[in-house]
């Protein structure tokens, strides 16, 4: 593998960029994998990188029917907090953050992991209750966090409005400096080209049209290139994810929505921080290249179909005007769809299921992108050992059954 | 001194000189100009500098497609970032700045750091600035500070924008020849027609044509045509208004800019508004946008798109040049060589890339005496800020390589064109698959996937006659399906004497004598300096797929989203990796067109608009009482009342003392009320909540708690039965909306068969709560219909009544645990009961409290506020609430079959207990985690939280409401509390009833 480095690049462009390796390859599929992994997102991806390097399995194929990270990792709003309420969510959420902390010299690719902080924003005493709850159940957990005061908030945030006068005026925000944004499409790449260097076959424009089953157990998946063969096979399918389910006849808990976000024009810096308020209802920070990237709920209605109303982007764009009237006169310069899949307590699957050799990860709602590498980690480790790494234990498809739901809608970042 | 401007032509008001500035300088132009026709008529060639490389650019477009032209508008709250200057109408006083370069876009410090440029080519961010790990903030701070283009304001908008909700049977997108052929021809059927289109003058390439359509000049009929649209009832006309979004089910977001052509801020009135159509039909009449073809150095300044210079010329009498050299695989352009020898200036050459070029537009050209080079190409450019000449190559047939010797052409304008790309953009927002056509050399609109049909060069019809064709039969087919007409094209397409055009040639890449990573740059997207280099580069890498290219280079990730370079770089792509378009294929366009305003997407519903607040008839009351407010949901409620200089502690204490020794008087208004009526209306209400309402009288009230289907508790209320099939829910003040949606959800998808119907009478009725030990007293005085005795009239039953000469209910129910009657009458003499209460209450010094003192009292008493001592995640077996579920109810109740599940039912879960801490004046902090052992190191097992914590006034010490694990088994336990600040605080488990806990005093 080609190392990425500062030297390097100079050397390369001595050659004019002619001799760069491949990121990765394009290989043709084997006849029978030890793991398929459906799904070339970056949870996919990453699961395969960690099955690897974590566990030396790397007789594995990542199955995408587009392109890699082409799902809801090209299209989430990439911010990235570990500031989950309860236990299970926010030990898993905070290894996924500290795996963030390390992932572009792990991966060797910058992933732009920015801790700029994260504001989780309180409009009503209630909110405040909450977010004093939740910052003290961080910080007996050992992630960093604070409670701010209004003034303290204006001095992060000059542009927001944190006048007495506002509608819903801000009495405070939790606080979390080490949460930030990343580049979403790097990602993606950094996991895929490291993957592929320990010999994952990373198959795209494959789509996984079956789950072949002998004997009650998994031993492949029926493509549009043809069947191949897997001894265990991980559904890492966001959005499409009862879709997967339903091929081996399993429901899942799970309901598929639209979820929009939308960019400005680029900006100079402006927005140093990223922003969230659930009761004003929107999201946005600023990024690199200068566009604000803004999102918020999920629309009302399940669906595929990756777009979604456009009245959610006018309540959306609202929600943003209300909370920073000077970007007012800031124009839209895209907005998109992705299809999330949401479990009723706002947390996601990684589980074993019925069906042998079969796994899914997914669920993750509007939350998925912060938890990538911690995803992979754990489902990696789910998948290796036929048994679930014991960070992903509560996240077990039994809970729905069993009652031990873990109630994150609060810590969510968007409202019920 | 307009050195550029001609003497006479163009669309412009010669009579009506505006002066502007751009970057500080004072320059004239006419009425009519944009920003961008007054800078060339000035001769300003360098209006940018490019993201990446700091390179000089010029104005290179007309329209939406300007890729470099990005400028800021005025300055402090009125300013307007990145606005395109093709497309900004030049008024009085305009004062615009370019977006990039340092010092300045004519010296700037990048472009002279050119050569660190290798460095930087795709990707190459990813492949460094890794270590030092700790220097990434310090590196991103300063890929921060480059990147981006305007300024966003720094203070609030002073405009307003509005929205108008639009009904049509015909929506036509577009006013060229096209949409007006199919606007005329959709209103003469008497269909409502709505034509839109984002110039200020409407006729798209017609005003910038010289043919002639009939026996008249283009312009001529253009009036004449509009002239027809205008008069009539049924057609309105929408122009500088931008369809920016296609959306489900025929919902098209069109933005009209109302007055940015008079100035930054409207005078009156808003300054967008936009429309929100719902069209039964939608004619697409986009046009399409020149695509410029991609040649070494073909960024310097003086490179423009053929019929831009021809637009320049004809529709503002602006020649951006002196010497043109026109660059083309086509035949169009030649009548850009035409209109610049019309103009009077020099035509160097017409390079053709075609080997054989013979159509009659080409001969017409030579007859002019203008020298055709065929089988050759521009390959590159002399110059850094202008172009000083072109140089030229014969080539290959197919013209991917180069043949020959390089000529040198002295000239300072290059305009070239390699055909044309409809504009596909909406018909792309709705899902359609665009298809790539091998003739026109360039995506259609694919199969349609809402009620629409494009027309025109936005479906690759070029001729204008072809174009009035289809525009017309797309317009009666638009109305025939909207219910108008019979389908048939009545209109008679005037004859337009246009020249037969000859095959066009696809040519993606100009050739070089160097390879494309050694030649020089060859710009596919200007705004973020994609090079075909890069885009071979990406490809290179393992970056194959059109989206993946996209993102690894940015290309068409600019304000112009790829309306210049996107099909040159997919056909680079396609090259790279050796497939043909079709496989390559595109990017999915997304909304917006062209940029939409924040504001106008929002607009009225900002401000004291967003959320409108909800006062309750006494409001004005209260707030001449000097209250504080809380907001619960989007209601204002009085908070507390301070009397003179009170601290909340001071008046919360003083109110809670008065209810429970006299009398207080609450404004419950804004508890949720739901009127529920039916046959079914008790089974309805039994299986919504835990208990059951099957046998609950007529005068009788019941508190009930209702659970999600996970067994949770979500809200709480009393409902009263007010007669046969007549119910009254009272809910918590911030669930109304959520209980009324719940409850809609059950009957209408899961028990359509219940006949029960639901009203929200929330704000019908003011609610005041006279609470107290001399509550009886106060209502005896002003309500003599009523028996008001502790037999007749009990704990939990309602009456009908008079209080004040006003028609009332009257329900004894507590939420303070002291004898308590709320008084319920129409809202309309709230005002005048609230007073009459008050002024009873009078001899008992009655006092007004607010929500903090109805929180402290509830609390003394253990009552649960839902969503505060509630999470979603507690059951009532864990509120300790066991005796609100009715074990015996016939049918389920929601969340029954959860409560039985091993978790819910398991020991140990976090209950609902009270906490006395050991220093009775410390308060506990709402929201403080609750562990065993304070010297645990972190992560600490955390045993639960405290939901609620007060100064109680009337027990003289703290109370709080905490949930902890186990808790109703650990009573008498001491538990810690560490907080941010450092201390710990210990507290003993208690009863989570701290006052009255027979609950006696509700009852006398």
């Amino acid at each position: 593998m080609d190392k990425y480095s500062l030297f390097n690049l100079f050397n390369h462009a001595r050659n004019y960029h002619e001799n760069w390796q491949r990121a990765w390859r394009n290989p043709t599929p084997k006849k029978v994998y030890d793991v398929v992994i459906v799904g070339g997102g970056a949870h996919g991806l990453a699961t395969a990188y960690y099955l690897a390097k974590v566990h030396g399995i790397t007789n594995v194929a990542v199955v995408e029917k587009g392109y890699l990270g082409g799902g809801n990792t090209a299209r989430n709003t990439t911010i990235i907090r570990s500031n989950y309420l309860w236990d299970e969510a926010a030990q898993l959420y905070e290894f996924a953050l500290k795996l963030w902390e390390d992932m572009s010299q792990d991966l060797n690719f910058n992933v732009m992991f920015s801790q700029r902080g994260v504001l989780n924003l309180g409009h009503s005493l209630q909110d405040m209750r909450d977010i004093e709850r939740r910052v003290n159940a961080n910080r007996l957990n050992g992630i960093d966090g604070e409670v701010l005061q209004t003034n303290e908030i204006q001095d992060l945030v000059p542009l927001l409005n944190c006048s007495p006068d506002a509608r819903y005026p801000v009495l405070g925000a939790s606080w979390q400096p080490r949460g930030g944004t990343a580049r979403h499409d790097a990602v993606a790449w950094g996991y895929a080209r490291a993957a592929d260097a320990m010999g994952v076959d990373l198959l795209q424009q494959t789509e996984v049209t079956g789950i072949r089953r002998s004997n009650g157990e998994v031993v492949g998946v029926e493509t549009n290139n043809g069947f191949i063969g897997a001894r265990k096979v991980a559904c890492v399918t966001a959005g499409n994810s009862g879709v997967m389910a339903a091929m081996v006849g399993l429901r899942l808990p799970i309901e598929s929505r639209p979820l929009q976000a939308l960019v400005s024009e680029p900006l100079k810096p402006c927005l140093d921080t990223v922003v969230m308020s659930n009761a004003v209802h929107g999201y946005i920070s600023q990024s690199d290249k200068g566009d604000l990237v803004v999102g918020a709920g999920v629309d009302a209605y399940n669906g595929y179909g990756q777009r979604g109303s456009f009245n959610v982007i006018e309540h959306t764009v609202q929600a943003i005007c209300e909370l920073f009237p000077a970007f007012s006169r800031v124009r839209m310069n895209r907005q998109w769809g992705g299809i999330v899949d949401t479990c009723p307590d706002a947390c996601p699957i990684v589980s074993k299921t019925s069906v042998k050799g079969l796994y899914f990860n997914c669920g993750w709602g509007t939350g998925g992108f912060k938890s990538t590498p911690g995803s992979g980690y754990v489902f990696a480790h789910t998948v290796a050992n036929d048994n679930p790494h014991p960070m992903a234990a509560p996240f077990n498809i039994d809970r729905f059954s069993s009652g031990a739901l873990i109630d994150e809608h609060g810590a969510a970042g968007v409202a019920h | 001194m307009q050195r550029n401007r001609l003497a006479t032509g163009g669309r412009i008001d010669r009579q009506q000189s505006v002066s502007f500035t751009f970057n500080g300088k004072t320059y004239q132009g006419f009425k009519g100009d944009t920003l961008a026709s007054a800078l060339l008529a000035n001769g300003v060639d360098v209006v940018a500098r490019s993201f990446k490389y700091g390179r000089p650019r010029g104005i290179v477009g007309h329209g939406a497609e300007e890729p470099n032209a990005i400028f800021q508008l005025g300055k402090g709250a009125e300013t307007v970032p990145n606005l395109r200057a093709t497309q900004v109408e030049l008024y009085e006083g305009l004062d615009a700045y370019s977006t990039s370069g340092w010092p300045s876009v004519d010296f700037d410090v990048m472009g002279s750091l050119g050569a660190l440029g290798r460095l930087m080519p795709p990707g190459f961010y990813y492949k460094t600035f890794m270590r030092p790990k700790k220097l990434w903030m310090t590196y991103e701070h300063f890929i921060r500070k480059a990147a981006g283009l305007g300024k966003a304001p720094l203070e609030a908008d002073p405009d307003t924008y509005d929205k108008l909700n639009q009904h049509c049977d015909v929506l036509v997108v577009g006013a060229g020849p096209a949409g007006i052929a199919a606007a005329r021809e959709a209103a003469s059927t008497g269909a409502r027609v709505i034509i839109a289109d984002e110039q200020n003058e409407m006729g798209g390439s017609l005003l910038a044509s010289t043919h002639s359509i009939g026996d008249q000049l283009a312009a001529t009929w253009l009036v004449e045509q509009l002239a027809e649209l205008s008069a009539l009832d049924n057609v309105l006309l929408l122009p500088r208004s931008t369809v920016f979004g296609y959306y489900d089910h025929n919902f098209l977001a069109v933005l009209e800019r109302r007055t940015d052509h008079l100035g930054l801020t409207a005078d009156k009135g808003s300054r967008q508004r936009m429309h929100r159509v719902r069209a039964k039909q939608v004619v697409l009449a986009t046009g399409a946008i020149e695509r410029p073809l991609v040649f070494a150095n073909n960024d310097v300044p003086g490179v423009m798109l053929a019929s831009s210079v021809s637009t320049y010329v004809n529709r503002y009498g602006v020649a951006p040049g002196t010497a043109l050299v026109v660059f083309t695989t086509n035949d169009k352009a030649y009548q850009t060589a035409i209109d610049w020898h019309q103009s009077g200036r020099i035509v160097k050459a017409v390079v053709d890339s075609r080997p054989a070029p013979c159509g009659a537009i080409v001969k017409a050209v030579q007859a002019l005496g203008i020298a055709v080079i065929t089988g050759s190409g521009v390959i590159d450019v002399v110059g850094k800020k202008r172009v000083q000449a072109a140089k030229i190559a014969a080539l290959s047939d197919d013209g991917q390589e180069i043949r020959g010797e390089i000529q040198t052409l002295e000239c300072d304008l290059i305009a070239s064109s390699g055909g044309w790309s409809p504009a596909i953009h909406l018909s792309s927002h709705t899902g359609a698959k665009p298809r790539w056509n091998d003739s026109v050399v360039g995506f259609v609109p694919g199969e349609s996937m809402q009620q629409e049909r494009s027309a025109g060069a936005g479906k690759g019809t070029f001729s204008t006659a072809a174009c009035l064709y289809e525009g017309a039969s797309a317009g009666v087919e638009a109305a025939k399906l909207a219910g108008f007409g019979d389908g048939l094209v009545s209109f008679v397409t005037p004859s337009t004497q246009e020249l037969p055009e000859e095959a066009q040639q696809a040519l993606f890449l100009v050739p070089h004598t160097k390879t494309s990573s050694r030649a020089p740059a060859q710009f596919v997207d200007y705004q973020l300096d994609v090079t075909a280099a890069g885009i071979e580069l990406a490809a290179r890498e393992g970056y194959e797929s059109v989206e993946h290219v996209k993102r690894y280079t940015a290309m068409g990730f600019g304000t112009d989203q790829g309306k210049l370079g996107n099909i040159n770089g997919m056909a680079i792509l396609s090259k790279a990796l050796g497939q043909s378009m079709p496989e390559t294929g595109t990017t999915i366009f997304r909304p917006s067109y062209t940029p939409s305003t924040f504001g106008a997407i929002a607009g009225r519903d900002v401000r004291a608009l967003f959320d409108p607040e909800r006062y309750t008839a006494t409001h004005r009351w209260h707030e001449s009482k000097g209250a504080a407010w809380e907001d619960v949901g989007q209601w204002k409620r009085p908070w507390y009342f301070p009397r003179g200089s009170e601290s909340i502690h001071d008046a919360v204490n003083r109110e809670c003392l008065a209810v429970r020794n006299s009398v207080g008087i609450l404004d419950a208004s804004t508890l949720g009320k739901i009127d529920i009526q039916g046959p079914d209306a008790a089974e309805f209400i039994t299986r919504i909540y835990t208990n059951s309402y099957l046998k609950l009288a007529a005068g009788k009230c019941r508190y009930g708690v209702m659970l999600k289907e996970d067994g949770m508790i979500f809200d709480d209320g009393v409902t009263a039965c007010l007669g046969e099939n007549h119910y009254l829910m009272f809910t918590t003040t911030g669930g109304a909306a959520g209980v009324l949606a719940w409850l809609e959800l059950w009957v209408q998808t899961e028990w359509p068969e219940l006949q029960v119907y639901f009203t929200s009478v929330t704000d019908h009725w003011t609610t005041a709560t006279v609470t107290g030990p001399n509550a009886r007293k106060v209502i005896a005085k002003v309500c003599e219909d009523v028996d008001l005795s502790a037999e007749a009239f009990k704990f939990m039953d309602w009456r009908d009544g008079t209080v004040a000469g006003v028609k009332a209910r009257i329900f004894r129910i507590s939420f303070t645990g002291e004898l308590s009657y709320e008084v319920n009458v129409p809202a309309h003499y709230g005002r005048h009961i609230w007073e009459a209460l008050v002024s009873a209450g009078e001899e008992f010094d009655i006092t007004p409290y607010g929500t903090e003192t109805m929180h402290v009292l509830r609390a003394e008493k253990g009552f649960i506020i839902a969503g505060q001592d509630t999470d979603g995640s507690v059951t009532p077996a864990d509120m300790n609430m066991n005796w609100v579920v009715g074990k015996t109810k016939t049918f389920s109740f929601l969340g029954k079959r959860s409560l039985a599940r091993s978790d819910s039912a398991r020991e140990n879960r976090k209950q609902l207990v009270g906490l006395k801490t050991l220093e009775p004046s410390t308060v506990l902090p709402e929201g403080a985690q609750i562990v065993n052992d304070p010297n645990e190191p972190i992560p600490m097992a955390m045993q639960g939280h405290v939901t609620s914590s007060y100064f109680s006034a009337n027990l003289n010490h703290s109370i709080a409401m905490a949930v902890v694990k186990g808790g109703l088994t650990r009573m008498g336990e001491v538990v810690y509390c560490p907080l941010a600040d450092g201390r710990t605080v210990a507290a003993e488990i208690v009863s989570s009833v701290f006052y009255d806990p027979k609950g006696e005093r509700q009852n006398v």
